[in-house]
């Protein structure tokens, strides 16, 4: 009888720290909050998202760091004297000169952390304009339909039926001086449309979808149905794609700069520039080519990696 | 006076390079307020479609409506689109079948629901907020100043129809139309939501469209039934006298097609035959006449009209060969034993 009381205290006991077991913290933090939360909650785990974060941070920290970090002018011909081009030589890394010096003598090294800044500047205003753009067009075609929705996309599918680069050189070639605002203004245009028909698309599987009818039914105006039924149900692909955009857009703007419809300042480097400046020695000095376009491989990966991660964790089949 | 009256509502879906196909087809029924009607039928009769057409949400694209759907004695058929979405959610409302689809998924359920109340009742947030809380505390929801912050997926099944029925009912609708609002739920949830609408129905002087294929619902709380096929009333009843003397065939199908707990085991099913696919048009025949067990001659080649059922009271038929109690083994008990059933369940 004894044994049997003792036995049933033990199993009550093991069911209770069971129990408690069960209630894991990380469990009842997640379950709270909403789709990002659960977003995040997947990307943690990612290793790719981590890759392409370390990767981006590390490239941001240095575009805004760029004047501590920079040791010299990348303007200034400090290595002149040692450079050669008759005889085919180049200022050798030295102390204070990582890499050495390019063929103009300015130091290779500083010339690639301040170009940072201009691929950083291409890659976010291209990506944001050409969101905007999207986001409007996109929001117009799939809100009203009908012929709005066709005039949009025809235009769209017009843009579209172009090679991205051969019209984004078409329209970088139309400004009579070639910047750096027309290298972004170039880069955006061309991502208009990809994001203005991710959009629509969107838009239009969720004006037929039920939440959307349940508040038609309940006589939500036009409105707030577009923006704050439809809108933010629409953007998680969007989003997704504007990370990728970045990177399309810092290769893309590396190539028009490259092809000299870039910035033409001869103060301000460039990666795409420095690129396009290797290229006429590339035989003599590989390594002139090999750190921008390095760079612009890098931190197009980068940039690519978290685009997929954000696509994975926001994607509705993993969820749960 | 009905407060709905719906005459000779007809739907047609355009087809590209097919005959237009019509999926509700003169259909005529009225509502007192206080009431509950039942718009009962299988899948693709036209019973969401009618209830689409009545609150105008078909897409306006490649539909044709026609008829007569007054309330109050305003046809909102013919009323301006702005002066629908007015009434809409205040006067008319409706719920949905999948309560997960039918919420927003990214915003929190408190401002779906004090978006209803500032859109027609003119709420301040602040004081639609509390007005939300007593909502979702009136539809039996616990702990509503939790739920009101969060969002569709942290709630259970029955809890989110729970808050799409409180949605619905914030500004005191006149008409509510239920579209099948169990289908989702299981059994105990099932009946729990039922008595609620019964509840709000009752307090409320709310008028209330139910529509259903569970015949244990109709049993459960409506007062007049209309079983649909093919886009037509086939047979109008008071609840009592449909499950006591169902005459058309279809609604004998449907009523012998419940399993019954007291049956021998090992007995068959009894399924109604055949599928909507099989329909012919009504124009020259019954739609129901290739599926029908009581086919005669006639059904080929002339259509019924809606008239006067040889038994019962106000009971409607459209049969020209209905089932008779007395007639070929079809007993009044057979048919009236799932008013017994299903009412319990309840």
């Amino acid at each position: 009888m004894v044994g049997l009381t003792k036995k049933k205290e033990r199993i009550d006991q093991l069911a209770a720290s069971s129990a408690t077991a069960v209630v894991d913290p990380t469990d009842v933090e997640s379950s709270g909050g909403s789709i990002l939360a659960d977003a995040w909650r997947r990307l943690r785990v990612s290793p790719v998202f981590w890759i392409g974060a370390v990767i981006i941070s590390v490239f941001v920290l240095i575009a805004i760091f760029a004047d501590v970090i920079a040791p010299h002018d990348p303007g200034e011909l400090l290595l002149r004297s040692q450079t050669r081009l008759a005889r085919n030589q180049l200022a050798p890394p030295q102390p204070g000169f990582p890499l050495g010096g390019d063929q103009l003598g300015r130091d290779l090294f500083s010339r690639l952390v301040i170009g940072s800044r201009q691929t950083l500047l291409v890659g976010v205003f291209a990506t944001l304009i050409g969101f905007t753009g999207g986001l409007i067009l996109g929001t117009l075609a799939g809100a009203f339909g009908g012929k709005v929705d066709t005039v949009v996309m025809r235009l769209v599918d017009v843009l579209l039926s172009i090679p991205s680069l051969l019209l984004a050189i078409s329209i970088a070639a139309l400004f009579a001086n070639p910047s750096q605002t027309s290298v972004i203004i170039a880069v955006s245009v061309v991502q208009i449309p990809v994001f203005a028909r991710l959009l629509r698309g969107q838009m239009l599987a969720q004006r037929e979808s039920d939440h959307v009818l349940a508040a038609r039914a309940l006589g939500v105006k036009r409105a707030p149905i577009v923006f704050r039924h439809m809108l933010p149900n629409s953007l998680s692909p969007v989003i997704v794609q504007a990370t990728l955009v970045v990177a399309i857009s810092i290769i893309d703007a590396a190539a028009l700069s490259f092809l000299g419809l870039g910035s033409q300042s001869v103060k301000v480097p460039e990666w795409g520039q420095m690129l396009g400046e290797a290229q006429q020695k590339i035989d003599s000095y590989p390594h002139l080519a090999f750190w921008p376009a390095g760079c612009i491989i890098v931190v197009a990966l980068g940039f690519t990696l978290l685009g997929e991660s954000l696509r994975e964790a926001l994607d509705p089949k993993n969820r749960r | 006076m009905p407060l709905l009256e719906v005459e000779d509502l007809g739907v047609e879906f355009r087809r590209r390079g097919l005959e237009p196909f019509r999926a509700v087809d003169g259909v005529s029924f009225d509502v007192d307020p206080g009431q509950t009607v039942g718009l009962v039928g299988e899948s693709g009769c036209g019973k969401s479609v009618t209830s689409l057409a009545i609150m105008r949400l078909l897409m306006p694209r490649g539909n044709r409506v026609t008829g007569r759907v007054s309330f109050d004695g305003t046809d909102l058929l013919r009323l301006p689109i702005r002066d629908m979405r007015d009434r809409r959610g205040r006067d008319l409302a409706m719920i949905f079948q999948d309560p997960l689809s039918s919420l927003n998924p990214v915003i929190s359920i408190g401002l779906q629901v004090t978006e209803v109340l500032q859109r027609h009742r003119g709420m301040k947030q602040s004081a639609a907020r509390a007005e939300a809380r007593d909502l979702l505390d009136q539809v039996g929801i616990p702990d509503p100043d939790r739920r009101l912050k969060e969002y569709p997926h942290q709630l259970s099944g029955g809890m989110r129809q729970r808050a799409l029925i409180a949605m619905a009912v914030a500004c005191r609708p006149r008409l509510l139309i239920a579209d099948e609002p169990t289908t989702a739920l299981d059994v105990t949830i099932q009946a729990q939501i039922l008595q609620l609408l019964g509840t709000l129905v009752r307090e409320n002087g709310t008028a209330l469209i139910m529509i259903t294929h569970d015949l244990g619902v109709v049993a459960g709380l409506c007062d007049e039934v209309n079983v649909l096929y093919g886009g037509r009333i086939v047979e109008r009843a008071n609840r009592h006298e449909l499950f006591a003397t169902p005459q058309h065939p279809y609604t004998h199908g449907l009523l012998a097609s419940i399993p019954r707990l007291d049956a021998p085991a090992g007995e068959r099913l009894h399924p109604v035959q055949g599928s909507v696919s099989d329909n012919i048009p009504w124009t020259s025949a019954c739609a129901f006449a290739p599926r029908c067990g009581n086919e005669v001659d006639r059904c080929r080649s002339a259509s019924p009209e809606l008239t006067a059922a040889p038994l019962g009271h106000g009971h409607q038929l459209r049969c020209f060969n209905p089932v008779l109690p007395d007639g070929a083994g079809v007993g009044a008990t057979g048919g009236s034993a799932p008013v017994d059933s299903a009412g319990e369940a309840l």
